[in-house]
């Protein structure tokens, strides 16, 4: 048993190891600044600028839309609002959905896109994300709701609050801490998932400038170049690896710090 | 009346079209593929398109056949490789390792499920690729280590973490009395968890290997890098596949211009939905039965 469980931490290490000294290796101050030059793809000079700034764009316009969208779902899933029974068909469903490939995802913003007649755009792109990031939102800021303590808010509504002012004045900032946390964990999973915005994002090589322009993004940078023949775009594949990998972790580490931090406003 | 009742009202009414909202969005996607996918469908049977094995877009003949083979044989593999591993890692954390070490784990197993799906397939370009092609060649298979093995190997790594946490999420549920019982009647703390914990946790852990199935089964970039993507049926571990996700993401680019193919495309896109969330809801039932006790 600890064999197995040597074996579950020595691929993670292995992971880390492999990606950042393959990427450490190639990775230079103008991959990080530069869009791609002419006869990049040939391994001349650029960067993936256009990539970063691309996968921020996307995952940032999706977080916001599905936090939108998601807030409103969770605080609905309360039982004040909602019976027992829809909420847990509710709950189903959104586990449901997060069990959903992002190839699916990305299908299916695809058909959204043809019958609304968008091309591959960032629109398009944060629309899947978006679908894709909204049953991880929802259910992660759900359960940390849930979980308040009902004298909370019974004390609440004991001083003459509504249901709707003891959701956004105490349910709130009591579930602050998981918001944030559910809020990063979408984001973490967006900005590295690359099935849901191959068809819907499309590639450049330019940083887009409306909604409706293509956009190039990290984990289809890795995806690309390194399926191409030419050991220097290789190179870059791996460069662009690593920098996807540390913004994950970064996301990662910052949620666990974040909860921590403000759970201290938190009534316990 | 009270303003600030009716705002509450107001606020209550919309909660209803906020739940509708997230009920519907599974339906809308099952719905849009659809009928996408019904050009396809009106014009071959659905067990010649998927028992087929002749794949030729441009005459018009889409048999899914290896495809799916492809799917259930590299999910299989990576399934047979990381159940052992991942039921005793998730065993010997719930019943024997300190309270740290569970900790410790649990952080490992969160950061591996955080990885973007993108860097376990470079990951395994990198490493696991060679490795087969060395191991095949020792075996006396040629092969480039593009293969049904490397696929599973990365897809077992993949899965790994959800197989690990909600079974030791089931398996900490258990309820301590039920050991302590079996403890008392002098067992040794094998005995408890082979015949006790794990009888009592079978149902739970079962839907956690079906989490993890469903997974693999659609998981679509890291095996597109790896599987070597030939649309055969393979004879061997040491072939090169083609599953379902990889064949839809790697022609997304061509559908627009062959008439059907879009539909075809689309159609194993509603195949993949149907599959995955068909086992996913039996894996969330039994979970939440399990919860209740």
């Amino acid at each position: 048993m600890i064999a197995s469980i040597s074996i579950v931490v020595a691929v993670l290490v292995a992971i880390l190891l492999v990606i950042t000294l393959r990427g450490a290796s190639s990775l230079s101050l103008s991959m990080l600044i530069e869009t791609p030059k002419g006869g990049y793809y040939l391994g001349k000079g650029g960067g993936i600028a256009n990539a970063i700034v691309g996968s921020l764009y996307l995952s940032l316009g999706a977080t916001i839309l599905a936090f939108l969208l998601s807030l409103p779902i969770a605080f609905a899933l309360q039982k004040e609002f909602t019976g027992r029974h829809l909420a847990n068909v509710t709950r189903l469903a959104l586990d449901i959905l997060w069990g959903t490939p992002s190839i699916v995802y990305g299908a299916f913003g695809f058909v959204l896109m043809i019958t609304l007649g968008l091309h591959a755009s960032l629109l398009g792109g944060i629309i899947a994300l978006t679908l894709l990031m909204l049953p991880i939102m929802t259910r992660s800021m759900e359960e940390v709701i849930r979980m308040i303590p009902p004298e909370l808010k019974e004390t609440s509504y004991a001083l003459g609050a509504t249901r709707i002012e003891t959701t956004f004045r105490v349910v709130f900032k009591q579930a602050l801490p998981g918001i944030m946390t559910g809020i990063l964990l979408a984001f973490g999973r967006g900005i590295g998932d690359a099935a849901s915005i191959l068809f819907t994002a499309g590639y450049t090589d330019y940083i887009p400038r409306s909604l409706l322009d293509p956009v190039a993004s990290l984990p289809l940078a890795v995806f690309f170049q390194v399926a191409t023949p030419i050991p220097e775009v290789q190179q870059r594949a791996y460069a662009s690896a690593l920098i996807l990998l540390v913004i994950v972790l970064v996301v990662s580490v910052a949620s666990r710090l974040l909860g921590r931090r403000f759970s201290r406003n938190i009534v316990r | 009346m009270n303003w600030r009742k009716v705002k509450d009202r107001l606020a209550a009414r919309s909660m209803l079209v906020v739940i509708a909202f997230a009920n519907s969005i599974a339906f809308l996607i099952a719905l849009g593929l659809f009928i996408k996918s019904r050009p396809v469908l009106a014009k071959e049977s659905i067990v010649d398109l998927i028992f087929s094995s002749t794949w030729a877009p441009l005459r018009g003949e889409f048999g899914f056949f290896p495809f799916i083979v492809g799917t259930i044989e590299v999910t299989l593999i990576a399934m047979v490789l990381t159940i052992p591993v991942c039921l005793l890692s998730a065993i010997y954390l719930s019943e024997y390792a300190h309270r740290l070490v569970r900790e410790g784990v649990r952080l490992v197993v969160d950061i591996m499920a955080g990885i973007p799906s993108v860097l376990y397939g470079l990951w395994g370009i990198l490493v696991i690729v060679p490795f087969v092609r060395n191991l095949g060649h020792a075996l006396g298979h040629a092969t480039t280590g593009y293969s049904l093995l490397s696929g599973g190997i990365i897809l077992g790594m993949m899965v790994s973490p959800i197989i690990i946490s909600v079974s030791l999420e089931v398996l900490r549920s258990v309820p301590m009395e039920a050991r302590e019982a079996t403890l008392a009647l002098g067992t040794t703390r094998w005995e408890t968890v082979k015949h006790v914990v794990l009888r009592v946790a079978r149902h739970g852990i079962l839907s956690a290997i079906v989490l993890g199935f469903t997974r693999a089964f659609g998981e679509t970039i890291a095996v597109l890098m790896i599987v070597g993507n030939v649309p055969k049926v393979p004879q061997s571990i040491f072939d090169p596949a083609y599953p379902l996700p990889a064949l839809l993401a790697n022609n997304y680019g061509e559908m627009m211009s062959i008439p059907m193919y879009e539909s075809a495309l689309l159609f194993s896109a509603f195949i993949l939905l149907l599959v995955v969330s068909g086992f996913n809801l039996a894996a969330h039932i039994t979970l939440l039965r399990t919860e209740r006790g």
